[in-house]
């Protein structure tokens, strides 16, 4: 019966010790191994959560990159595009100004061949006739006496003279 | 291949053990007259508590080292403080101002200690509060305690949020276990309020069941093998299930729903029964599962000294190897079962019901 009688001096002595190894535990062991667990924990936690998170953005990142680069090689062909439009369009414009230019000279040059060979036509004729009544004068052996008359017969024939 | 080896080692150890034993035993047989082996008395010696600690014998003479012996008298109140070698193991009486105690050994083991008058030993004896060989190893257990965890919580702040390391990383994951695999489904959210007592409890008795298995100085006290000891760690266990019990665990005791009227004051006393039977199985639980194995690893020691030779100690070597094995699985196991039981009890104190 002994052996399963409490004796009272283990019985206050367990009490006591146990109480105290709970509290002085609970104050300096526990809590801060428990505490440093459950931090642990949860800096794993979003750790993970963290490297997740930044997966994603890589993800969009490499995503927005390929966006970017393919707009920029869609951007550049069309710049390169425009740039071989505008070049020929450049060329064909300073083509045809020239070809006016050209036309426009040609034209001045005509106009003033015209007319230098209208003037020269022209002082031909007065020499002509110049001549042609000199010749006449010669020929005739005396002047005429009605000079007036004379020259309204100059007049007229080159008047009526003409070239081709 | 070292299996092999130490197979054949272990085999050259038991034979030398049994021919050294066999011409020990011859030597013996010329001493005769040996006062007879009383068996009961030597494994009660064990199981029991004792006033100071015997370590071995020597010419015949005890060798170990007093423990302090406090008595209370209550009637006038005082307190006597001396040192237990003032008994001489029970040979002498001891006289303390008014009063003068012998010291009694015990049948079942342990001593008592009683009053002395007229010369005459009487059966009233002073309440005794002495250090005793189970109380010493109860300090020691609580030092060992308070060593390991606070030098883990000191190791928790050396290095925030980095890997365990060492004894820390040793210590963590059973920890964790008794915390996550034990406390947590039995307690759920209320689990971090009570996961301090019971880490302490399961801890508690896990190191005072190994140091019972140690055969020598620091250990050999049964601690936990003594009924006082279960019983105040079942009374803590009684005490917060019933405090931290809700409502519906007092209307499930008193007035448990739907149950027919006349049922309900006869299952009122079954429940407050059971109340007290839940930690009572606890306390008897521990005890009698530490103190049986001591009791068989005594007795297979005994074998001996029963057989009054050596050649049988290959044998009871074998055998108590065997048994402390299955011991320390044990300390472990009991440990286990007394702390998820109490969790357990402690989860059942606050069931989720219908309105909570």
């Amino acid at each position: 019966m002994d052996l399963v009688t409490p004796g009272i001096g283990l019985v206050f002595w367990t009490t006591v010790t146990f109480l105290l190894v709970v509290f002085l535990l609970i104050k300096f062991a526990w809590k801060p191994v428990l505490g440093m667990i459950n931090e642990r924990n949860k800096s794993i936690e979003d750790a993970l959560q963290l490297a997740e998170k930044t997966k994603a953005e890589m993800a969009q990142l490499q995503a927005d990159n390929e966006r970017i680069i393919a707009e920029a090689r869609k951007e550049r062909d069309n710049l390169l595009k425009e740039a071989r439009e505008m070049k020929d369009q450049m060329i064909a414009q300073a083509k045809a100004e020239a070809s006016a230019e050209a036309n426009k000279i040609m034209a001045a040059a005509k106009v003033s061949i015209e007319n230098e060979k209208n003037q020269a036509m022209q002082d031909l004729k007065s020499q002509v006739a110049t001549l042609s009544f000199e010749i006449a004068e010669k020929v005739i052996g005396k002047e005429l006496e009605n000079k007036k008359v004379s020259d309204e017969i100059i007049a007229e024939s080159i008047k009526n003279l003409k070239f081709n | 291949m070292i299996l092999k080896l130490s197979k054949r080692n272990f085999l050259i150890v038991c034979f030398t053990f049994l021919f050294s034993c066999i011409s020990f035993a011859n030597d013996d047989s010329a001493v005769e007259e040996k006062p007879a082996f009383n068996i009961n008395e030597t494994i009660f010696g064990h199981i029991g508590d004792n006033h100071d600690w015997h370590m071995w014998d020597y010419n015949g003479h005890a060798v170990g080292f007093p423990l302090p012996v406090i008595l209370v008298n209550t009637n006038p109140f005082s307190i006597d403080v001396f040192m237990s070698s003032e008994f001489e193991h029970g040979h002498k009486t001891v006289t303390k101002g008014d009063h003068t105690y012998k010291m009694v050994a015990k049948e079942m083991g342990g001593q008592d200690i009683f009053y002395v008058e007229n010369g005459e030993v009487t059966d009233k004896g002073p309440l005794d509060f002495s250090i005793t060989k189970n109380v010493f190893t109860l300090f020691l257990v609580a030092i060992i305690m308070l060593v390991m965890f606070i030098g883990c919580a000191r190791a928790y702040k050396r290095r925030p949020g980095q890997a365990p390391k060492g004894f820390q990383a040793w210590l963590e994951p059973v920890i964790l276990f008794i915390k996550e695999d034990v406390i947590e489904p039995n307690l759920g959210r209320h689990a971090d309020k009570y996961t301090p007592y019971l880490l302490t409890v399961f801890f508690f008795i896990w190191i005072s069941n190994m140091m019972g298995l140690i055969p020598f100085f620091p250990g050999s006290a049964n601690l936990t093998g003594n009924i006082a000891v279960t019983f105040v760690l079942a009374v803590f266990t009684l005490l917060i299930t019933n405090f931290s019990g809700n409502k519906e665990y007092w209307k499930d005791i008193f007035c448990m729903p739907g149950l027919p009227w006349p049922l309900i004051p006869i299952m009122a006393v079954v429940e407050v029964i059971g109340i007290f039977t839940k930690p009572f199985a606890l306390m008897i639980r521990l005890f009698a599962n530490i103190t049986a194995g001591h009791i068989i690893v005594l007795s297979l020691t005994s074998l001996i000294f029963i057989f009054g030779t050596l050649a049988i100690a290959p044998v009871s070597v074998f055998f108590v190897m065997f048994m402390d094995v299955l011991e320390l699985f044990v300390a472990a196991l009991q440990a286990y079962i007394f702390t998820m039981l109490s969790a357990l009890f402690i989860g059942l104190a606050m069931p989720e019901g219908h309105e909570a």
